[in-house]
């Protein structure tokens, strides 16, 4: 959706939000500002909500309260739907095992972007050391590899909100470095990053939103108090 | 409308690469029709009144079994969170997909039936009905399956749960197609009527089964 008409994004706003999972409370009363041009960390022990978060913000999950807003640099009389300006990441690759990493990569080119563009997809082989690879099907691939084939989409397509949900997971240190050099592109050029993660990630300047401050050590996380509280 | 192509280019060339999927569904068609009549006896034309019912359960069954991964696939490997996240609305990616499938699975079955056809005495002449009425009803059945496939996402190997949920919703299809193909092979009653009522049905299905499965998905995913 980064054709000339699409509004820009200047923060993501969330205020308030709620989310119960199977009868009991996720998230509760949790608020914050993503602005343009910022690398969130979210941090917390096991549990405490962090995916939840990410899939809430990506419209995965349904709220029980408070609302998700984006914000935009220009007045907009009729906001597109946010969805179409976030790129969500999962534990999963999303990537086809029987089509090569550049078919995959086109796919989600004309799936979320409407076009196919060449250049978007050299740059994302580039960036994540997959020019070797990319005409490989994806199914022979390490799992490192498929990793990075899945991180190369946020390349491929341009979105200005980034969700990840543990990107580091199944990376080495060189991919790592790739990781967080691709998040500081991507923020220095105004757009924003949500990483849920439990390992550090080199991306330049970066916020930590820690979940659960008030949490006990309860397991289950009966009784934990989600209020996110924002350090650094 | 490039969002809608893709998702259905993609899954015609998944079809056709995972190429076992297809093969497991023609070879149960294949078998569910060679054991009828070693189970009936070699009566021809006992074979041949009942031959073009069998067609169509078999047809239906076969569908069955390929359309149980409708969604499974991009469930596992993350996909369907990114195709949820996109523009195109979740109707329009169930759509596609079911146009693939039809394309994909649908269509060589309701090839292949005349040839199964044979070992039941099915009158050759006929072929043409037969492949035609099929050609109907087979997109139904990819769309009506799409919704018993989102139905049983969440139990992960719904196909038996897939075929008790969807196999009475089939009945109509299956009544007036065998009905279309009786009448023109010389039953009583006129042809058109049946088939017109069939391609009623399959027109409903294209129309309507998008928004259940969509509707489907979306209670198992936000809820």
């Amino acid at each position: 959706m980064a054709d000339e008409g699409a509004p820009i994004v200047s923060a993501l706003a969330v205020s308030g939000l709620s989310c119960h999972r199977g009868g009991h409370a996720v998230l509760e009363n949790v608020t914050f500002r993503v602005a343009a041009g910022d690398v969130v960390l979210l941090i917390g022990p096991n549990g405490v909500g962090k995916t939840t978060l990410l899939r809430a913000i990506a419209g995965l999950l349904r709220l029980s309260g408070g609302e998700i807003t984006l914000e935009w640099r220009d007045a907009v009389s009729d906001p597109p739907p946010t969805r179409a300006f976030m790129h969500v990441f999962g534990p999963q690759n999303a990537l086809k095992p029987t089509l090569t990493v550049r078919e995959n990569l086109q796919f989600w080119q004309r799936f979320l972007g409407e076009e196919a563009d060449a250049e978007a997809i050299a740059a994302a082989l580039d960036a994540f050391r997959l020019d070797d690879l990319a005409d490989l099907p994806v199914s022979v691939l390490s799992t490192g590899q498929r990793r990075r084939a899945g991180l190369a989409r946020l390349i491929a397509v341009a979105r200005p909100l980034w969700l990840l949900d543990e990107p580091n997971h199944g990376l080495d240190a060189a991919s790592r470095r790739s990781l967080g050099d691709a998040v500081r592109a991507h923020a220095n050029a105004g757009g924003m990053a949500l990483i849920a993660t439990h390992s550090e990630i080199d991306a330049g300047p970066v916020r930590r939103l820690q979940l659960g401050v008030e949490a006990t050590d309860n397991a289950l996380g009966d009784g934990v108090d989600a209020r996110a509280g924002m350090l650094a | 409308m490039t969002a809608f192509l893709a998702v259905l280019r993609r899954d015609i060339a998944l079809g056709l690469r995972e190429g076992g999927a297809l093969g497991t569904a023609l070879g149960f068609y294949l078998v569910v029709i060679a054991i009828l009549p070693l189970g009936l006896g070699p009566d021809l034309d006992l074979l041949q009144r009942i031959s073009g019912g069998v067609l169509w359960i078999g047809l239906l069954l076969s569908s069955l079994l390929s359309i149980d991964r409708l969604f499974a696939h991009d469930l596992e490997d993350g996909s369907l969170d990114v195709l949820m996240s996109g523009a195109l609305p979740l109707e329009l990616i169930v759509a596609a997909k079911a146009i693939a499938h039809f394309l994909v699975f649908g269509l060589p079955l309701v090839l292949f039936a005349p040839l199964l056809g044979l070992m039941l005495n099915f009158p050759l002449p006929a072929a043409g009905v037969l492949v035609g009425t099929m050609a109907i009803g087979a997109p139904a059945v990819s769309f009506i399956g799409a919704i018993g496939a989102a139905l049983t996402l969440p139990v992960g190997r719904g196909g038996l749960l897939l075929a008790l949920l969807m196999l009475p919703f089939f009945i109509p299809i299956l009544i007036f197609g065998v009905a279309t193909l009786n009448a023109s092979l010389g039953g009583p009653g006129s042809a058109a009527t049946p088939a017109l009522i069939l391609t009623a049905l399959m027109l409903g299905a294209l129309v309507l089964a998008p928004f259940a499965a969509a509707f489907a998905l979306r209670v198992q995913f936000r809820g």
